[in-house]
């Protein structure tokens, strides 16, 4: 592997030990805070299993694997095509999240300042489905290139790291699941 | 210097550039910082004194702390990775020179952010809207209920911004390190300062996200009514002290242990001996920042966390001691049977030696749980800490610049000068510092604004302040010292110091490419290895 | 006016408790390893940095290339090692023994709270409440009187420390603390808070005083009792009443009950105003009503506007709260 490459793998790896030890702050917040909430809403009186959410998200991380697969072997078409259907499912995923937030603010009172649970809750799905907005760009953006031509087989390590930055968001889905989900209820 | 100068440095994403810039950019604060506490131990050079109301010396204290912390240690110790890193390791710059202009020019307006709190909000009168809850914010005094205004905000957003650069600053050396070293730079073979660097970027990189996740939580109570730290509304107090000193701790070692680094280089060459126990030095560095991360609940033995952890943290704080005490004993073993040089640099480092000793020590007794319910948050912590960061980390500063500042311009820095900056630095510490125990002994605690006449701690704060002019006059002399041997120091050469390490294998300054050609690197002398070709140090490793 | 003895410099190697004798003790084995470590190695400092900071013969020369040694390395850090467990195995018991101290079922027993910037003291089995001053009995070696302290807070952090009583102990809002002390020598003892509370954290005085036990017993009779009323201080114990002085402070035997305040009930048995701001004097109590912020800048207590009659017929009542 280039020295270049190299480089950007260890950065890339870096980065997403930052991230992991951020988001582990929040989670460790959560589960602090479970039970500890003086009123209502309560986890079990609002939340539901997000079944599809999680599903859309995690059979994104398979369609992006293949979208790296395919253009190591240089089908760039295909590989935009994978792309372009990551972030179809990341796109869902958020819209289930704002859906599942507008019930839980608008029609069951749970805000912020409500008590712990809303506390803890927003900022920690919060967080998580900002990374996934920041995903969602940066595989956008290489969906585009694709598109347009610009994307070479030559590019594949770059859209791998891509790639595990969304592994990378997809696990901590997984853990946010557990904690608030499973877990917090 | 001409407009296109300004231009080339204010652009430059040159690591070496922008190392000094970080390090003048430290220095600057420290002259600030120093100030500030110039100010606050005016006030309390004898009882009932109202040079400074009560509400400036708290924000004076605040900030001052802030200051010292993240506006000029880490600046200061990432900015000499920065310039020293690539040189050491045989590279040409960093992994990402744009990401590291980033991480400086993110900490020069986190540090006005900062700076700008004196005049926002009311204005300078009573020191504006600087933060006036400690270098740490406590909750709940942190929260809006107890501290309205920006104030607190100021410090959230500029330590929250500046850390931001320094995760970035850590990323760029970790990825520096493992993968741009030179052919034959194994990592058993790069300096010891290095492998001090790449232990406090790894644990830059686990630390400073909780650092931000607390201040993130903290600016969610403050601005949309969460409940974090509320505890009107079942939040916890303790949460956040647990939060921040789980950052708190291992930064003091991020800022330390670099400190260990310039020791570990800068005493083989003025022994004339190469470092003795080279794998010890490195197993202790990785050491002490792993066993660093369980340490953090030892500022908290006061807080009510029952016997058990009490017992734990004391006995993982009195297990990181281990590790650092070796590394003294490899230190003096270096001197022991040297050929000893006493220019400025390993005068500083000698200092450094006895101070960090003392520091250790007392840390040791602090580490004694119950022996912390009396000293922690008096004065004898306070001279803890000052022992470490100053009699410690900022004297191996000095003895770094004094030893690097050569090759980055070419020039000597004059050892008149640097013997007058070292014996009144010296004096004027250990005057404050060593004086500053008893108070602490005798029951005073730390971050008031005035105390009683009767309490018999009068004499003691008047001599803690008297160090303190001369610890400014020592300042003095050594800006003197830099601006004037800039123009007309003697020049260095390629090797003044008669080193070892790659970084005097190429020009006093280097080009901007660092290296022409690299001497082989065959062990970890490869300049002794060029000037020693009958006895080698690789067979000896 | 209350028995307040002359302050000793509150030295944390002056114990008069059992907590911060047993602290003694533990500090001086401490101190004892310590200055050993110390003399040994910035011994062996001093020695190497003379005998091999002579100018040599030789200078041209390197020295011998020392890179290591197994053997020396592992002894200096197994040796640190068994010094540590040791420390560790001491510090734990002690840690454990101060802990884990019985309560008799006769102790006394008080409750501090912390409040920005003052001190609500209570004894909750004698029905007493006061502020910023504590008085126990001393402690007799054969049939031990300790106290127990209960210590929270109703806003931030603040800290209890009486050095020559016991450690520290943090007053953390929405948790409960204990300590205990077990004072053998009749005294006055000061402390302050000890965790930075905000503006005015360094006036939050702590005045522990220790009685001998008969001596004790007529101080709880003294506190217990409402204050008599007088008809000469009527005008003025109506000005309290009617004013918004009971919103914050409590007089037993009046509508006054807030507790945001000190409880007032004996104001002048306690020797200072505002936790330690200004001495307890008719004229520093007068000064303290009209202007608190004049004593304590920023005291939550605002000023309360009276003018010169006024504040005489109230003080003239207040001074009445012995």
């Amino acid at each position: 592997m280039s020295s270049t490459a190299l480089r950007g793998r260890a950065g890339v790896i870096g980065f997403i030990l930052a991230e992991t030890s951020l988001f582990a702050v929040f989670v460790v917040a959560y589960l602090f805070y479970i039970g500890k909430s003086l009123t209502g809403p309560f986890p079990q009186d609002v939340l539901e299993l997000p079944i599809v959410n999680t599903i859309c998200l995690l059979s994104s991380s398979v369609t992006v694997a293949l979208a790296t697969r395919a253009l190591a072997s240089g089908r760039v078409a295909r590989a935009g095509a994978w792309l372009a259907l990551t972030v179809a499912l990341g796109l869902a995923f958020l819209a289930g999240t704002a859906q599942e937030w507008r019930r839980l603010i608008f029609e069951r009172g749970l805000t912020i300042g409500t008590n712990l649970f809303g506390t803890t809750f927003y900022p920690l799905v919060g967080l998580h489905a900002s990374h996934v907005i920041l995903g969602l760009v940066m595989l956008s953006l290489c969906a585009a290139f694709a598109w347009s031509g610009a994307l070479k087989a030559a590019h594949t390590q770059r859209v791998e790291l891509v790639s595990w930055y969304w592994h990378f968001v997809d696990g901590v889905w997984i853990v946010v699941f557990t904690v608030v989900y499973v877990i917090g209820r | 210097m001409t407009l296109a100068t300004l231009h080339d440095w204010v652009v430059t994403v040159d690591h070496k550039r922008l190392g000094i810039m970080y390090v003048v950019t430290g220095l600057v604060f420290l002259v600030i910082g120093g100030v500030e506490a110039f100010l606050i131990r005016l006030q309390l050079s004898q009882p009932g004194l109202t040079l400074v109301p009560a509400d400036t010396f708290n924000r004076l204290f605040t900030v001052h702390g802030t200051t010292m912390v993240f506006l000029v240690g880490i600046p200061i110790v990432f900015g000499f990775a920065n310039y020293l890193v690539p040189l050491m390791i045989g590279a040409r710059d960093l992994a990402f020179p744009r990401l590291n202009a980033f991480g400086f020019w993110i900490l020069l307006f986190g540090g006005a952010l900062l700076y700008f709190s004196f005049i926002g909000g009311d204005g300078l009168y009573g020191a504006g809207s600087a933060p006036a809850v400690g270098w740490f914010a406590y909750a709940p005094l942190s929260e809006r209920a107890f501290t309205p205004g920006n104030a607190t905000d100021y410090w959230n957003l500029s330590v929250l911004v500046t850390g931001f650069g320094t995760i970035a600053t850590a990323i760029n050396l970790i990825a520096t390190i493992t993968t741009m070293r030179a052919p034959g730079m194994t990592l058993g073979r790069m300096p010891v300062y290095v492998w001090t660097m790449l232990t406090v970027s790894a644990m830059t990189l686990l630390i400073l996200p909780p650092l931000s996740a607390a201040q993130i939580m903290l600016l969610l109570d403050r601005f949309l009514g969460a409940h974090y730290f509320d505890t009107q509304a079942g939040g916890s107090a303790i949460i956040w002290q647990h939060f921040f000193w789980f950052f708190g701790h291992p930064e003091v070692y991020v800022l330390m242990v670099p400190g260990f680094g310039f020791v570990s280089e800068i005493i083989p060459v003025f022994s004339r001996k190469v470092i003795f126990g080279y794998a010890t030095l490195v197993v202790a560095t990785v050491s002490i920042g792993a066993v660093s991360f369980s340490t953090w609940a030892h500022h908290m033995f006061t807080v009510g966390m029952g016997g058990t952890l009490n017992s734990f943290f004391a006995a993982s704080t009195m297990l990181v001691a281990v590790p650092t005490g070796v590394k003294i004993f490899n230190w003096l073993g270096t001197l022991y049977g040297g050929k000893l040089r006493f220019r400025t640099p390993l005068l500083f480092c000698c200092a450094f030696l006895f101070q960090f000793l003392c520091a250790g020590l007392t840390g040791i007794m602090l580490s004694v749980a119950p022996f912390d319910w009396q000293l922690t948050d008096s004065y004898f912590v306070v001279a803890h800490f000052h022992f470490v960061l100053f009699g410690g980390l900022l004297f191996t500063i000095f003895a770094a610049l004094y030893y690097w500042f050569p090759k980055a311009t070419g020039r000597m820095l004059s050892e008149r000068l640097g013997r007058w900056h070292f014996w009144l630095l010296v004096v004027g510490f250990n005057l404050t510092f060593v004086t500053m125990h008893f108070p602490g002994l005798l029951g005073m605690p730390r971050r008031i604004y005035t105390y009683p006449a009767d309490r018999g701690w009068d004499m003691l704060n008047l001599v803690t302040t008297l160090g303190v002019p001369l610890q400014a006059l020592a300042v003095l002399i050594f800006v003197v010292n830099v601006v004037y041997s800039l123009r007309r120091g003697a020049p260095a050469g390629n090797n003044p110091w008669e080193a070892w390490t790659l970084e005097w294998a190429t020009t006093s300054p280097p080009p901007a490419y660092n290296f022409a050609t690299l001497p082989p690197i065959n062990s970890r002398r490869p300049l002794w290895d060029v000037q020693h070709p009958d006895d080698p140090d690789g067979p000896h490793e | 006016m209350s028995v307040l003895h002359a302050i000793e410099t509150p030295n944390i190697f002056a114990p008069v408790s059992t907590p911060a004798f047993a602290i003694r003790d533990l500090s001086f084995f401490v101190l004892a390893i310590t200055a050993a470590i110390f003399l040994i190695v910035a011994g062996f400092a001093v020695y190497t940095l003379i005998r091999f900071g002579r100018r040599p013969a030789d200078p041209d020369r390197e020295p011998a290339q020392v890179y290591g040694s197994t053997q020396i390395e592992l002894a200096w850090t197994v040796v640190p090692l068994l010094i540590v467990v040791v420390l560790f195995l001491v510090t734990a018991r002690y840690v454990w023994g101060l802990e884990r101290r019985a309560q008799p079922p006769d102790a006394l027993e008080i409750t501090v709270v912390g409040h920005q910037w003052w001190w609500e003291i209570r004894y909750p089995k004698l029905g007493i409440v006061t502020a910023n001053e504590i008085h126990v009995p001393v402690s007799d070696a054969t049939r031990p009187t300790p106290t127990f302290i209960t210590i929270q807070s109703v806003d931030v952090a603040h800290s209890f420390w009486v050095p020559q009583l016991a450690g520290k102990m943090d007053a953390i809002p929405n948790k409960t603390n204990r300590i205990w002390i077990e004072p053998r020598r009749v005294g006055t003892y000061v402390g302050q808070c000890a965790e930075y509370c905000g503006l005015q954290h360094a006036l939050m005085l702590l005045v522990v005083v220790v009685h001998p036990q008969d001596e004790f017993r007529a101080w709880v009779a003294s506190q217990q009792i409402a204050p008599p009323e007088a008809e000469a201080t009527r005008p003025g114990r109506e000005l309290f009443s009617s004013l918004a002085c009971i919103s914050c402070h409590s007089v037993r035997g009046t509508p006054g009950n807030g507790v945001f305040g000190p409880d007032l009930t004996h104001l002048m048995s306690r020797s200072t105003l505002g936790a330690g701001a200004v001495r307890n004097t008719p004229g520093n109590l007068r000064a303290w009503v009209k202007d608190p912020a004049a004593f304590k800048a920023g005291a939550l207590m605002p000023a309360m506007k009276l003018d010169d009659a006024q504040l005489d017929q109230l003080v003239g009542y207040l001074v009445t709260l012995q």
